[in-house]
């Protein structure tokens, strides 16, 4: 499945010199010179990707995809419009997260190491939270892929969306397939120049609001935009602003299908996700083949009982973005976005035949049709089952994981040159680095206490009075505090080992939660 | 290769002309143009960079480049912007007093910090990496100081050093009692022992009470009466649990005998003023500091 029916051989055939191509197309035209009929005109085109012609080394040739209009050209439009309100203006949304906290709803605060996520916010070492969502973000896309195909690629991934974007800027600027391929063939003069320039023009501001889109999410969004206008931001916010801007204009506006032909590995894999029972868009060629031409009897009425619903007039074909012919099979370079079943169902509203003639449908189901038999639409079936049971499972532990994140960690590192001290009177002191995460966003104040080693006295560096052992750590910050821990002679010889596990606890002196590690305390080997 | 251009019939491409085993050839496949300009591309970008930047090396040097970019300059700019940044904590430990520079979080951390790197890079070859000292090497880290451990007190040893060459530096000399026959071995041992007594260790008691009374008449001059030291002499308390040399009764009479004193160095002009009083802050800051 992961060549997507691209089934070329090429053969040598010594004796006449030609090439001989052995594919498996769906190709039983009635008379392939023939115009469709009733009155409708046959588009002069041939699916320059149409799969008997592809080798295995292809020169590009420019793709005219021609306006759809319909159902999917809609949710398309939908999908666009919407995916692109959020990339846009997500980093303008606020959210209040105290004095001391940025109050941008999403920001990946590179500078001070947090990631911020409306009401959920990450320290660097807790990066396996973004781990989790790419798993269940790859999850989502295999249940989604095993249901329904490349809804993915055809509805909701950047390149088919900043691309038909790019497409729609061409459509205004330059007209529809036909004025585009006309004003290609024109030769260059000032309305080419302008036409043509306009438009680059304006995928390259698309580029840079894109890529300044792309910046506001790593800086406080308002004084970013003062920043880049007033010339005074980062030099590296322009340096990621130019990158996206640039491969924006250059993906969006020149690669566009050849990302997802060639650059893409989705297309390889997917392939692994998809079985008989995925909805996939599909010609359904029991019903549309024999295709060709349609003649009006003498009743002026089409006879369709000898022949297929195809009248052959590349509606599907004039299209696709991909530049692919849709009779031909399943294949890597669809990418799902279902303008061709517009485009058909167009066609046969207007030759009074049901629609559907390309649709959504799975193999199991044409399979049957073809033997005369029903087949129903399987969603629930062993590998989706699979798939629907791993996102629940990565998303429970990752809900559980959440709801387990500690507000409070404390970690202890103790001094191991030299492992301990021994002070005049005989007492030994070993001395720690003690960090206190505050996750919280207010400032806490935490007494830390000693578990274990009875008769031990605890300082902290730099408190005032010896015994005073509270810590104050500010709203989202680590704090970091040199303890020691002195144990006088007697309790010495009472322990009687060279190490002894303590315990060390930060107490919240305002709520009582309390954090505790584990630590060793180390004294000289007793003499026996 | 023949004049005439071989073109392979399957595929409607050039051959390199050659045949091997009579009939396999090889299709001559140009690199694609892309890849061919981005090559060209390089080329032109690689004379240009000679022209620019630091290129090729002469018998006297190298080529400057017409932009005169250096990589050491850029480290020197890289530095004096680092020193810049903290231009303004580094002169408020200059002018502060250790005291203030002690209350002040920020002034603290950032002189702990200097004085650290400090450290490993003048002290530890002596003092050891985490300041634990050797024998002969004072321990940083206990609360025992033979000229105060105050930082203050810290300061000013950093500065002079001990028995160095500086006019103002710390200065104390213990007796070379053996060697200069000032005290017989017996002599020795007996004193000796009254100051193992005097710190809890093991006694011979006839021998601790000669001693005694040779200690009152030769060392309770300058370790006092009671042994605990002097500080302004840098005499060192005896009769607590630190021992420079050991509290063997081998190390206390060598030390009588000979008159042991180690020597350290003064630091004042080989580091800059801020770096001393870092270290002292750093040194003051690892447990014993008073």
């Amino acid at each position: 499945m992961c060549c997507g029916g691209l089934i070329i051989v090429s053969a040598p055939s010594p004796a006449a010199g030609e090439r001989k191509i052995v594919a498996t197309v769906l190709d039983r035209r009635l008379d392939p010179k023939a115009e469709p009929g009733l009155g409708l005109p046959r588009h002069d085109v041939e699916a320059v990707n149409r799969k008997a012609d592809r080798e295995l080394f292809a020169k590009r040739q420019p793709i005219y995809p021609k306006r759809a209009h319909g159902a999917f050209r809609t949710v398309k439009w939908i999908v666009m419009a919407a995916t692109l309100a959020i990339y846009y203006a997500l980093p303008w949304v606020r959210w209040h997260r105290g004095p001391d906290l940025p109050d941008q709803a999403v920001l990946l605060d590179m500078a001070n190491n947090r990631f911020f996520f409306f009401f959920l916010e990450i320290w660097p070492q807790e990066f396996y939270y973004v781990t989790g969502l790419l798993v269940l973000a790859a999850l989502a896309l295999f249940l989604a892929t095993a249901l329904a195909g490349r809804v993915w690629c055809g509805y909701a991934c950047p390149q088919t969306v900043w691309t038909d974007l790019m497409i729609a800027i061409e459509h205004f600027w330059q007209g529809d397939r036909n004025a585009r391929m006309r004003l290609d063939k024109e030769p260059w003069g000032a309305a080419k120049i302008a036409k043509k320039g306009i438009t680059h023009l304006s995928w390259m501001a698309v580029g840079l609001l894109t890529g300044g889109a792309l910046v506001f999410y790593f800086r406080d969004a308002p004084t970013l935009a003062r920043e880049l206008t007033s010339g005074t931001a980062p030099t590296i916010a322009y340096l990621f602003l130019a990158i996206f801007a640039a491969t924006t204009y250059l993906l969006g506006g020149i690669a566009r299908e050849q990302v997802c032909i060639y650059m893409c590995p989705w297309p390889r894999i997917q392939g692994a996700m998809t079985d008989s029972h995925t909805l996939l868009v599909a010609y359904k060629g029991e019903r549309g083949e024999p295709r060709g031409h349609a003649h009006k009897g003498t009743d002026g009425r089409v006879d369709w009982s000898n022949r297929g619903d195809c009248i052959d007039c590349k509606a599907c074909v004039v299209v696709c973005p991909t530049g692919i012919d849709i009779r031909d099979g399943s294949q890597l370079e669809c990418i799902q976005c279902a303008l061709c079943v517009d485009a058909c169902n167009d066609i046969m509203d207007k030759i009074a035949r049901p629609r559907g003639l390309i649709g959504y449908d799975t193999i199991a189901r044409s399979e049957a049709d073809a033997r005369g038999k029903h087949e129903t639409i399987k969603p629930v079936r062993p590998r989706t089952l699979l798939y629907a049971g791993l996102f629940s499972l990565v998303g429970a532990i990752m809900l559980v994981a959440w709801s387990n994140r500690a507000l409070l960690e404390v970690n202890v590192l103790p001094d191991r040159v030299p492992p301990f001290v021994t002070l005049s009177d005989g007492s030994v002191r070993n001395s720690y680095t003690v960090k206190i995460l505050n996750k919280r966003h207010e400032r806490r104040s935490f007494q830390i206490s000693l578990r274990d080693l009875s008769g031990a006295r605890l300082s902290i560096l730099g408190a005032s009075d010896a015994a005073m052992s509270e810590v104050t750590v500010a709203t989202d910050e680590l704090r970091e505090v040199r303890l020691f821990i002195t144990l006088p002679p007697g309790q010495l010889r009472a322990l009687g080992s060279a190490a002894h596990a303590v315990t060390l606890v930060a107490t919240d002196q305002g709520d009582g939660t309390q954090s505790a590690r584990h630590t060793i305390f180390q004294m000289p080997t007793p003499k026996p | 290769m023949s004049d005439r251009r071989d073109i392979d019939q399957v595929t409607g491409a050039e051959t390199t002309g050659h045949v091997w085993d009579d009939d396999i050839k090889e299709l001559n496949k140009p690199l694609p143009r892309w890849w061919l300009l981005t090559f060209y591309a390089c080329i032109l970008w690689a004379v240009g960079y000679w022209i620019a930047y630091p290129a090729w090396p002469t018998l006297t040097g190298y080529t400057k480049g017409t932009l005169g970019y250096s990589q050491r300059q850029v480290v020197a700019r890289e530095v004096a912007a680092a020193s810049e940044a903290q231009g303004g904590l580094r002169a408020q430990i200059a002018s502060l007093p250790l005291a203030d520079i002690l209350k002040n979080p920020d002034l603290s951390r950032f002189a702990d910090a200097a004085g650290r790197a400090a450290f490993a890079e003048n002290c530890a070859p002596c003092h050891g990496r985490g300041a634990q000292g050797a024998s002969g090497y004072p321990n940083l880290r206990d609360d025992d100081w033979l000229w105060g451990g105050k930082p203050e007190d810290i300061l000013q040893t950093l500065r002079y050093g001990i028995r160095s060459e500086h006019k103002q530096t710390r200065v104390s000399q213990m007796p070379r009692f053996g060697l200069d026959n000032l005290l017989d071995d017996k002599q020795i041992f007996d004193v000796a022992e009254y100051v193992l007594s005097i710190s809890g260790g093991t006694i011979a008691k006839d021998a601790a009470a000669r001693g005694a009374l040779i200690f009152k008449e030769q060392c309770a001059v300058c370790h006092g009466d009671d042994g605990k030291g002097k500080l302004e002499q840098g005499a060192p308390n005896l009769t607590d649990q630190i021992w420079l040399y050991g509290n063997t009764i081998d190390a206390i009479v060598t030390s009588i005998r000979t008159g042991r004193g180690g020597v350290m160095p003064a630091w004042e002009g080989r580091l800059d003023p801020v770096t001393l009083k870092a270290l002292a802050v750093y040194v003051h800051s690892l447990g014993g500091g008073q």
